[in-house]
């Protein structure tokens, strides 16, 4: 019976051992797929996938315009103190104040990408970008003001 | 017809005739040696880029591709950067020891060179116990490994060592029985007369399954003695960060990776010798024909072949099995390969003296 199991054991061993090794050859002398990225090379057709998360920007429309109405959720949501809202109070034509951004401070240094800001914005505001080269000199340039200078908040969003 | 052993000829003839015979004798040593050294310069080379495009084309990449056409000069990019390298001593390290080790894993790797039989009559040594010198100097390849280990005063190093020995100490068992078996087949520990007894047929064929049996576990004793995954126990990248050469960087490391991988030749050459008929064309029984157009080609040309197919095999291993864990080593030793490569010596004798194999 022992004996049995044992001979057992070793033909399932050396089976398990050829499957493997018969899917590896297979690889071997099947050389046309390659899984790598030839990155620096192919930077112009690179294909990110989705879930990929680069920076968080805030996109503006023809007319200089964003939807950001400066109510400091994603400052709140940000685990790591990565954004930094500046608000400022306009006067509206009927005379009324009303908030707006002055600034959104970006430190990408801090940022672990980890999408609570993008979620927690109830204006669809910001959105996380693909980009991903973003090594620089100086370390003054990873803070960054996400809303273009003179910029105003699009008609309609409250 | 060009061969090797008539270069060698010429170059005897040309030396005896030109020196007195103690002169042409120290002589023809130093071109061996440094033949050899050349040997494993362009080994190290040539085995260490196959290496990186083997795995590479196995795991679906493209390996190194930067260095020369199709990156095949990344291995003398390679070399280039660790002879500029610093070689240093850890302070709390043994020096002498610390700095004596590589070479004797080196020396230990030429030694090893003497007896194969790298062509037809072209051989450097041709003792009459060539394989059992064979398995006893490659024991002391453990020696330089534990030398090492010690003398770095690390404990990773250490650990890494004292593992090695376990491992090398255990496989040396299934790796002499499974020689044993084909020296039982051929009566000869001879290197030479070895590859003479397959000259109508290579052992793994001639000796139906026993030598297959002692084929596979050949492979794989040879494969952990060489200390190459699946059994990189003493090396232990994830858990050791590289065992007992740890603490050595620059020359001295590349002395350690360079035995390596002329240890994977030579236990390569050993097997191709034992099993493949070392240098001897393919032949079958009584087919002249056929055998007549095998011996067309070169037998260098055969012997490299078969070890460099051997080495392959090896590589193959590396890069598709997982790794095993020291206590899983040694019971796949103890537990299973010793007890089928006995019982394996036992049934091949039955077999040779029954005049039953071919």
């Amino acid at each position: 019976m022992f004996l049995k199991d044992y001979i057992k054991e070793v033909y399932g061993a050396v089976k398990s051992l050829v499957v493997g090794m018969r899917r590896t050859g297979y690889y071997f002398t099947h050389h046309k797929e390659i899984i790598t990225e030839q990155y620096p090379d192919n930077r112009d057709t690179l294909k990110l996938a989705d879930r990929f998360k680069g920076e968080v920007v805030m996109p503006h429309n023809e007319n200089n315009e964003h939807r950001c109405t400066g109510c400091t959720a994603c400052e709140l949501a940000c685990p790591n103190g990565t954004i930094k809202v500046i608000t400022r109070f306009d006067i509206t034509p009927e005379g009324k104040k009303k908030k707006a951004i002055d600034k959104l401070v970006y430190h990408l240094e801090l940022c672990t990408m980890c999408n609570l800001c993008v979620t927690a914005c109830p204006s669809d505001a910001i959105k996380m970008a693909q980009t991903f080269e973003h090594s620089v000199y100086d370390r003054n340039k990873l803070t960054k003001i996400l809303n273009n200078p003179g910029s105003k908040i699009m008609e309609g969003v409250e | 017809m060009w061969s090797l052993s008539q270069i060698a000829g010429s170059i005897h003839e040309w030396l005896s005739t030109t020196f007195n015979p103690t002169i042409a004798l120290v002589l023809e040593m130093v071109i061996a040696g440094v033949a050899i050294i050349g040997l494993f310069a362009v080994l190290g080379l040539v085995l260490v880029i196959m290496e990186r495009k083997v795995a590479a084309w196995i795991q679906i990449r493209l390996g190194p591709n930067r260095v020369g056409p199709k990156g095949l000069l990344q291995s003398a990019a390679d070399t280039v950067k660790l002879l500029v390298k610093e070689g240093m001593t850890p302070d709390g390290a043994d020096k002498f020891l610390f700095n004596l080790a590589p070479f004797i894993a080196m020396i230990v790797a030429m030694l090893l060179m003497a007896p194969i039989a790298f062509a037809k009559d072209f051989q450097l040594w041709d003792l009459n116990i060539g394989i059992l010198y064979v398995s006893s100097v490659s024991s002391i390849m453990v020696i330089s490994i534990l030398m090492a280990g010690w003398s770095s005063n690390n404990k990773y190093s250490l650990m890494g060592a004292m593992r090695s020995g376990a491992q090398i100490v255990s496989y040396e068992l299934s790796a002499g029985l499974a020689i044993l078996t084909i020296v039982v087949l051929t009566g000869s520990l001879q290197v030479s007369e070895i590859v003479q007894s397959q000259a109508n047929g290579w052992w793994l064929f001639k000796g139906h399954i026993p030598a297959i049996i002692a084929f596979v576990i050949f492979m794989i004793a040879v494969t952990a003695e060489t200390n190459r995954a699946p059994f990189d126990l003493a090396e232990a990248e994830s858990e050791l960060t590289a065992g007992f050469h740890t603490e050595y960087s620059g020359m001295k490391f590349a002395l350690f990776f360079l035995s390596e991988y002329v240890n994977v030749f030579i236990v390569c050459a050993i097997g191709a010798t034992l099993f493949l008929g070392g240098w001897m064309p393919f032949h079958i029984g009584n087919w002249d024909a056929f055998n007549h157009v095998m011996d067309y080609i070169p037998s260098s040309v055969w012997f490299f072949g078969k070890t460099f197919f051997l080495i392959f095999l090896i590589m193959w291993f590396r890069w598709t099995f997982p790794r095993l864990r020291i206590d899983q080593l040694l019971n796949l030793e103890w537990k299973y390969l010793l007890p089928i490569s006995m019982v394996n010596l036992l049934l091949m004798t039955a077999l040779a003296i029954l005049g039953w194999h071919f």
